[in-house]
């Protein structure tokens, strides 16, 4: 649906967008991934046809959309970061407004208005004058106004941000409603926001892309060792030279005790191997009184930040062309 | 030309100016100061012609006129709407044109106004009304170009205040290029002189209106628009 093929975007000499390239299915939701300043912004006003790109091509539906720019603005529904609305309109006048700019015929408007009114919950503000309103209902106004016109694709830059957290979960669920009929593209640095509404993500980093793939696969691709903590039960249990020799495990560190008579230890293990049960036989033929055992995975998160960490990034970036 | 993009642009730009107390600012000045000129010599000369106003008129209007325009666009670009609005299906030039028919209807209504000094002329004297519909004409044009290089101004820049004085720059230049002919010898002072804006305007004011004025009028105001809708894609240049 969206095909972007080595997307150049400078300011001046600075490249904020340097060389990337991906590709968005139909009917996809698409997770734009990335610290503040990495070009996300940049690749979407790109995409949306504010900002002419220096080089590469991004075609819509087999559409340029610098060739083609009236084709492809009709086919998208933007929401720019900063929820930019005629604050002194209401609701329903910005709503209309928006319906005669873009065309959408007499007789439809005000069945697109009401509709889409409904959908982001906008039904008992209409009258309001958008000035007047909190930054969560701005938010669905911006929405309404991006889905008015029933655009195949939706570009959402940062939809959620601003927001309470009864509104976020609002919020995505709406967008994981349209996105059974659409394409969205939303940028985000809030990581739950991915795991809990994208299909694909796609990490970028100064301008480069570091990192692109479901969150499950990506999950499974960047996961460090698992890492288990143990805690045992008193004087000479846990003796790491029996741990160290079972089956899977890398290394074993004996962390500051946290109380009296436990030890607490935190074992690394090979990856795709879970000795967990060793463990445990290993603690009832010892006699050692098992408090608690606890197995962690490196989570999203840890891959963003690991990713986004400039030394890293440029590694992985190198690894991604190669 | 997209008429629905280009009247949905209108009546936004009409409702924000009236919506505003900006627009009734400008209107009451307008009135104030051609008032004030239109009465200064009316009882002194005991004269029924309205020259004090079309004398003075033209100069006023370049000040006047990037007042009207100067947010037009320069304040969509700074509160991020500008972003918006082109990135949806429409023509920049049919944007440019709604908020200049948007400009002009102000503009023309701050004219209509002024429709009371020729009216207690006619009934003080005996009036040139010939003469008085041609001024009128021509103020309308020229103040319309004026509109036209203010809309200009605006989609140069975020800042209106920087949009009125390019605009107001721009505008004076061409008014006041007529003076050329005082210090420039005659066949360069022709040619200058023919730009000015200002000229034109006389020419109508004579009591003719004269199609080669009219046409350097709109051309002027068709140029500008243009310009103002390729600046107006352009990231800032201010």
């Amino acid at each position: 649906m969206i095909h972007i093929e080595n997307l150049k975007k400078y300011y001046g000499k600075f490249p904020a967008v340097d060389d990337i390239s991906f590709d968005v299915a139909r009917g996809e939701i698409l997770g734009f991934l990335g610290p503040n300043g990495a070009g996300k912004s940049t690749t979407m006003k790109v995409i949306t046809g504010y900002y002419p790109p220096n080089a590469g091509k991004i075609t819509i539906d087999g559409h340029d959309v610098t060739e083609e720019s009236l084709v492809t603005r009709e086919m998208i529904g933007y929401l720019p970061e900063t929820t930019p609305l005629y604050l002194d309109l209401t609701v329903y006048e910005y709503l209309k407004h928006v319906a005669e700019v873009r065309r959408i015929p007499k007789d439809l408007q005000k069945q697109r208005i009401k509709k889409m009114v409904e959908v982001t919950g906008l039904t008992d503000r209409l009258d309001q004058t958008i000035g007047k309103l909190s930054k969560g209902y701005r938010q669905r106004v911006g929405l309404a106004q991006a889905m008015l016109h029933e655009p195949k694709v939706l570009v959402l830059d940062e939809p959620t941000i601003g927001l309470d957290p009864n509104q976020i979960v609002e919020i995505r669920e709406l967008i994981r409603t349209i996105g059974k009929e659409r394409t969205v593209i939303l940028s985000t640095h809030i990581l739950p926001e991915v795991q809990a509404t994208c299909d694909r993500v796609v990490i970028i980093h100064e301008g480069k892309i570091v990192a692109d793939g479901t969150p499950d696969e990506l999950q499974h691709r960047f996961q460090g060792k698992p890492v288990i903590y143990l805690d045992v039960h008193g004087d000479g249990a846990g003796d790491i030279e029996k741990i160290s020799a079972l089956h899977g495990v890398e290394t074993v560190e004996q962390l500051e005790d946290p109380e009296p008579n436990v030890v607490s230890l935190q074992i690394s293990t090979e990856p795709g191997t879970d000795p967990r049960s060793d463990i445990f036989r290993l603690c009832v033929t010892e006699g050692w009184t098992l408090l608690g055992m606890n197995r962690k995975v490196e989570s999203l998160e840890n891959i963003f930040r690991s990713l986004t960490q400039t030394d890293a990034a440029a590694e992985l970036a190198g690894e991604a062309a190669a | 030309m997209s008429w629905s993009v280009v009247t949905a642009i209108y009546r936004r730009e009409m409702r924000s100016y009236f919506a505003s107390p900006a627009a009734y600012i400008v209107l009451a000045v307008f009135l104030l100061i051609t008032g004030w000129f239109f009465t200064l010599n009316l009882f002194k000369e005991n004269l029924a012609h309205m020259r004090s106003i079309f004398d003075i008129l033209p100069f006023l209007l370049v000040v006047f006129a990037p007042a009207i325009s100067m947010r037009l666009i320069s304040e969509e670009r700074k509160s991020g709407t500008l972003e918006l609005l082109v990135t949806m299906p429409v023509r920049d030039f049919d944007v440019v044109f709604g908020k200049f028919l948007a400009a002009l209807s102000l503009y023309a209504v701050a004219l209509i106004f002024t429709f009371f000094y020729p009216f207690t002329i006619s009934t003080l004297g005996d009036a040139q009304m010939g003469g008085i519909v041609a001024g009128y004409i021509g103020l309308f044009l020229l103040g319309g170009s004026y509109l036209a290089i203010g809309i200009l101004g605006s989609a140069m820049t975020e800042s209106q205040i920087i949009a009125f004085i390019l605009s107001f720059a721009l505008s004076a230049v061409l008014a006041i290029l007529v003076f050329a002919a005082f210090v420039i010898p005659p066949p360069v002072a022709d040619v200058i002189q023919y730009l000015s804006s200002t000229y034109h305007f006389q020419n109508i004011a004579r009591g003719v209106v004269d199609s080669r004025d009219v046409i350097y009028f709109l051309s002027l105001i068709f140029l500008s628009l243009l310009l103002a809708s390729r600046a107006m894609n352009q990231r800032k240049f201010l």
